[in-house]
């Protein structure tokens, strides 16, 4: 309760952050999108981590998932198409007091953004990576994506996408370093708002794969999971996602899942016959980059023009 | 086997068409007895196979004569494989150095003197027109004793054809010296070889021993002494066994300043940290990565870090991130890589983030001529992105400028919030010379992160209407915040797709350019301000441009020169400097086409690069010269071009 502590001693607090201190420009994606229930989700994990805006970046590249900064009332980078994890990746280099977020998508990620995808999971900066994973390319209008289901019907399939889907969960689990991998559907509100919060409170990068509804260009992608329950498979463990009966009642199939253990997360990632749902994989204790590349901050003028000139020096006739 | 009239011997130069002064004389011949000859300057080379040591022993070598006060430059040989097939032409690996009582500036035209490690390597350099009748060279001999029958047979069939063209050899048997000291005289032949040019060119010995125990201290003195054992055995040998002893003396009148002697890429490495710079996001490409490698070395000391990214797109992107966190950033590679890093310099100038981009050029288009120089984009610097994309663009025309330049680059990102490019080029990157040592200013360093709140009045791109200039907003600055998008924006960096918006930002990021143009002065003329022929240059060229301009108008020629720092914006006031001069040319090293062929019409012409831009700008009609033998301006050949189009046009 605002103000007021556990000891109920009154605690005026010097700055309070409401969702209003969170909100950016009118979000202007279609409506029925999965997008909103994430962009939601965002402010009000801020707002519960009373996260300062000025030290909030929200780094994103191209695509509908990728106008994420502009809804958020931060600092934001919108980037590049299939860049913004280099670009947050730099952000953090030698800003480690910075709050780095991630909005893209699967074709900014595992298509275009593949060759980044794989190397920033090893870095393991500490951001949160929001992949808007809708199967299709939204904004271009339609084009089949790295995660569209084989025989899906596409702009540039029409007669269906030729290829088996990528499995974004084994590819991510199998890259070394990796420290954080959960999924959620975007309509279960609970969830979505326990795996963001989670994955804001790991230190390193958290990969959080959000299957996202789009009525508009790919409403077969969702509507298998929506319609039958038991397509999903609700992960849970003590160290998993936290969930209450109304969570639990809604998934039929589940199963008790230590995130610690990597080989189970691959086996319940390799499984296509059911969507895992919760935390796949919790490594704390990975080492993260910006331990490296942020270190020598604090070296003041004197210290910098001692070493340059002892560097000249060594090059001094 | 070679032929006498082979096409590879086309570039070599006989007595017979050597016009110039430097012409061979048998004065710098004289024999052991009695003192010394003196000589202004001498250009040696080094030659081997690839990983046989010819560049360190020839970089120790300059060190040694630069810390002896002589004038100094070198050019590493350098194929592009790491262990090319031995005993091959293609193969060659090794070094030049140009040694001179005062300033030495470029590489030269022909070597007075090569030590080879083999005779097949000799072939290249030869091809190159790297030698001349008369030129001494000092050959192992170990293969005219070779078990395999084919070896034994290039070899003699080599010495007899180097002689036969005028080559002076000497064949010696360098390796079996060696192999009285170390078992294996690939490791240590260098050092060996250092020795006899050490005693050749009347080094001092024990500046040689100190050069060499700095060049293998992280190897201690298990490495140390037998390599100063291996010196001092070349020494003797090189005593004992050559008739040639010269002293190259030192202009004592010359410029009396500390001096430091560096190559080009550690020339932007200490640059780098003196303009402080906080990170290098780099990506590994030849001939851009050994400027890494350096900082790599020292850069903890200051507190930076090397990030070694995944590829060049990522780089850049990590290094503009790191920029938009108000950190200063640079990212160092070369044209392949400049290449991908197009669409993120675009977002760099849109977004108007300070970036320093370092380009070490060498020879495109493609992978090209990796290890080799060519002054080749300046366009794509220039115009390179779609869509328009001003940006500041300069190059460093000497080593010196190297380490400058890294330092105005960075405080001109700052103050016009603007990518800056920096051409610099593989003959800078390895060539090594001495220059005067910067004065460290603290104001080089970059100021603390500001972390003020922000006057919420203020947009985060507040242009003013004059200039185009702004402050922007450093993340962690409150009532700052702002999206930084690479969509059209307004001041608030609002995403905006309608007319005005669009056409007023096109014109203040522009305007920017021209903003900083009024503050630069008009370059000065080398030579007279008006005359016949105005030869203009940029980069790497400007020391071989000034000596072959210095030589005609010694001949009493009206010839100038002119060098151009600034590519964007362009240096003030060329229309009316180049008004002064009958005719206008540029000299570059990058392609062009050359009229003598029937089918090249003026109309159908491509120019070199510089000519291009300045023949737009200024719509004066300017001619060019340009090559692409990858190699650096050779001042005789520069001056026979000088020559003759002053003739042209005096007729």
């Amino acid at each position: 309760m605002f103000g007021l502590k556990a000891d109920w001693s009154a605690d005026v607090f010097e700055r309070y952050f409401t969702l209003g201190d969170y909100a950016g420009g009118e979000a202007r994606w279609c409506p029925g999108c999965g997008d909103f229930a994430v962009l939601n989700t965002v402010h009000r994990v801020l707002r519960d981590e009373q996260m300062p805006p000025e030290k909030t970046v929200v780094v994103s590249g191209i695509g509908c998932s990728s106008r994420l900064p502009h809804y958020v009332g931060t600092y934001g980078l919108h980037g590049l198409h299939g860049r913004a994890l280099p670009l947050a990746n730099g952000v953090k280099a030698r800003r480690p007091d910075l709050d780095v977020w991630v909005g893209t998508g699967d074709g900014d990620c595992f298509s275009i953004g593949a060759g980044p995808w794989i190397h920033s999971i090893r870095y393991n900066m500490d951001m949160v990576v929001l992949i808007f994973d809708n199967g299709i390319y939204g904004l271009t209008k339609k084009q089949t994506s790295p995660t569209t289901p084989a025989g899906e019907r596409t702009n540039t399939h029409p007669t269906g996408a030729p290829l088996p889907a990528l499995n974004p969960l084994t590819v991510t689990l199998g890259i070394s370093n990796v420290s954080f991998v959960a999924q959620v559907p975007d309509w279960n509100p609970p969830l979505l708002y326990q795996a963001i919060k989670l994955a804001h409170q790991h230190r390193g990068t958290s990969f959080v794969r959000i299957i996202q509804r789009c009525p508009v260009f790919s409403d077969s992608f969702c509507k298998p999971f929506q319609e039958d329950p038991e397509r999903l498979l609700l992960l849970t463990h003590e160290h998993g996602l936290p969930m209450d009966e109304s969570v639990l009642r809604l998934f039929p199939e589940q199963r008790a899942h230590d995130p610690c253990n990597w080989l189970g997360a691959m086996e319940v990632a390799r499984d296509q016959s059911r969507l895992p749902v919760g935390l796949l994989y919790h490594d704390p204790d990975a080492p993260v980059y910006e331990d490296l590349s942020a270190q020598g901050l604090n070296k003041t003028n004197e210290e910098k023009l001692a070493v340059i000139e002892k560097a000249l020096d060594n090059f001094a006739i | 086997m070679w032929l006498l009239n082979d096409p590879r011997w086309e570039g070599f130069m006989t007595k017979q068409s050597e016009q110039d002064d430097t012409v061979v004389s048998m004065e710098r011949y004289a024999g052991k007895s009695g003192a010394a000859p003196k000589v202004d300057e001498y250009i040696v080379e080094i030659v081997s196979d690839s990983g046989e040591g010819a560049q360190k022993c020839g970089q120790t070598f300059g060190a040694i004569s630069g810390k002896m006060g002589n004038g100094v430059w070198t050019v590493e040989i350098i194929p592009a494989e790491i262990q090319p097939p031995a005993r091959s032409p293609a193969g060659a690996s090794g070094i030049r150095i140009r040694v001179g009582s005062r300033r030495v500036t470029n590489m030269g035209n022909e070597a007075e003197l090569v030590v080879a490690f083999n005779e097949q390597v000799l072939f290249s350099r030869i091809a190159n027109g790297a030698y001349r009748e008369g030129t001494i060279v000092l050959l192992e001999d170990k293969w005219k004793e070779d078990p395999d029958e084919k070896i034994r047979a290039q070899y003699a069939s080599a010495v007899k054809e180097f002689q036969e063209h005028g080559l002076v050899v000497h064949e010696l048997p360098m390796e079996q010296a060696c192999l009285k000291i170390v078992a294996n005289a690939r490791r240590g032949k260098n050092m060996f070889v250092l020795g006899m040019i050490c005693y050749l060119f009347s080094r001092d010995r024990e500046l040689a021993n100190k050069e060499i125990a700095r060049t293998f201290a992280s190897k201690g003195e298990k490495v140390i002494r037998p390599n100063i054992d291996l010196f001092d055995s070349g020494y003797a040998f090189a005593a004992e066994r050559l008739e040639y002893h010269w002293e190259i003396p030192v202009d004592e009148t010359a410029d009396a300043r500390p001096t430091i002697i560096s190559n080009g890429n550690q020339a932007v490495g200490l640059g780098v940290m003196a303009s402080g710079m906080e990170l290098v996001s780099m990506y590994p490409i030849t001939p851009a990565t050994s400027a890494s490698h350096y900082i790599a070395d020292v850069f903890d000391g200051v507190g930076g870090f090397v990030h070694q990214a995944e590829d060049e797109i990522a780089a850049i992107g990590f290094a503009i991130g790191a920029s938009y966190a108000g950190k200063t950033a640079c990212t160092i590679t070369s044209g392949p890589g400049m290449a991908l890093k197009t669409e993120m310099i675009g977002l760099a100038v849109m977004a108007e983030i300070p970036l320093v981009i370092i380009d070490v050029q060498r020879g495109g288009p493609s992978t090209g001529l990796p290890t080799k120089v060519e002054q080749a984009d300046l366009l794509s610097a220039l115009y390179g992105e779609p869509g328009d994309a001003p940006k500041v663009v300069i190059a460093a025309s000497t080593i010196e400028e190297c380490f400058h330049f890294v330092i105005l680059a960075r405080r001109l990102a700052e103050a016009f919030r603007t990518p800056v490019i920096l051409l610099t080029d593989a003959n800078l990157a390895t060539g090594v010379q001495p220059y005067p040592r910067p004065q460290l200013q603290e104001e080089w360093l970059s100021a603390p992160v500001d972390q003020s709140p922000w006057d919420d009045q203020v947009p985060a791109y507040d242009w003013d209407q004059e200039t185009g200039l702004s402050q922007r907003p450093i993340p962690g600055q409150r009532n700052g915040e702002y999206v930084l998008t690479g969509l059209a924006h307004t001041t608030h960096s609002k995403v905006a797709y309608d007319s005005d918006t669009n056409q007023e930002s096109m014109e203040l990021r522009s305007r920017k350019l021209a903003a900083l143009q009024k503050t630069l002065k008009p370059p000065r003329v080398h030579g007279d301000g008006m005359g016949d022929l105005l030869i203009v240059g940029w980069g790497s060229s400007l020391g071989g441009i000034e000596e072959a301009v210095d030589r005609v108008r010694a001949e009493g020629r009206r010839v100038s020169s002119l060098h151009l720092r600034f590519l964007s914006p362009l240096e003030p006031g060329l229309k009316e400097i180049f008004s002064h001069f009958k005719q206008v040319m540029t000299v570059e090293i990058n392609y062009s086409d050359n009229l003598d062929h029937p089918l090249i019409t003026r109309e159908n012409r491509r120019y070199a690069q510089l000519a291009m831009v300045l023949r737009a700008q200024t719509l004066v009609d300017i001619d060019c010269w340009s090559v692409v033998y990858g190699h650096p301006l050779q001042p005789g050949m520069l001056q026979r071009v000088i020559e003759q189009r002053l003739q042209a046009l005096n007729n």
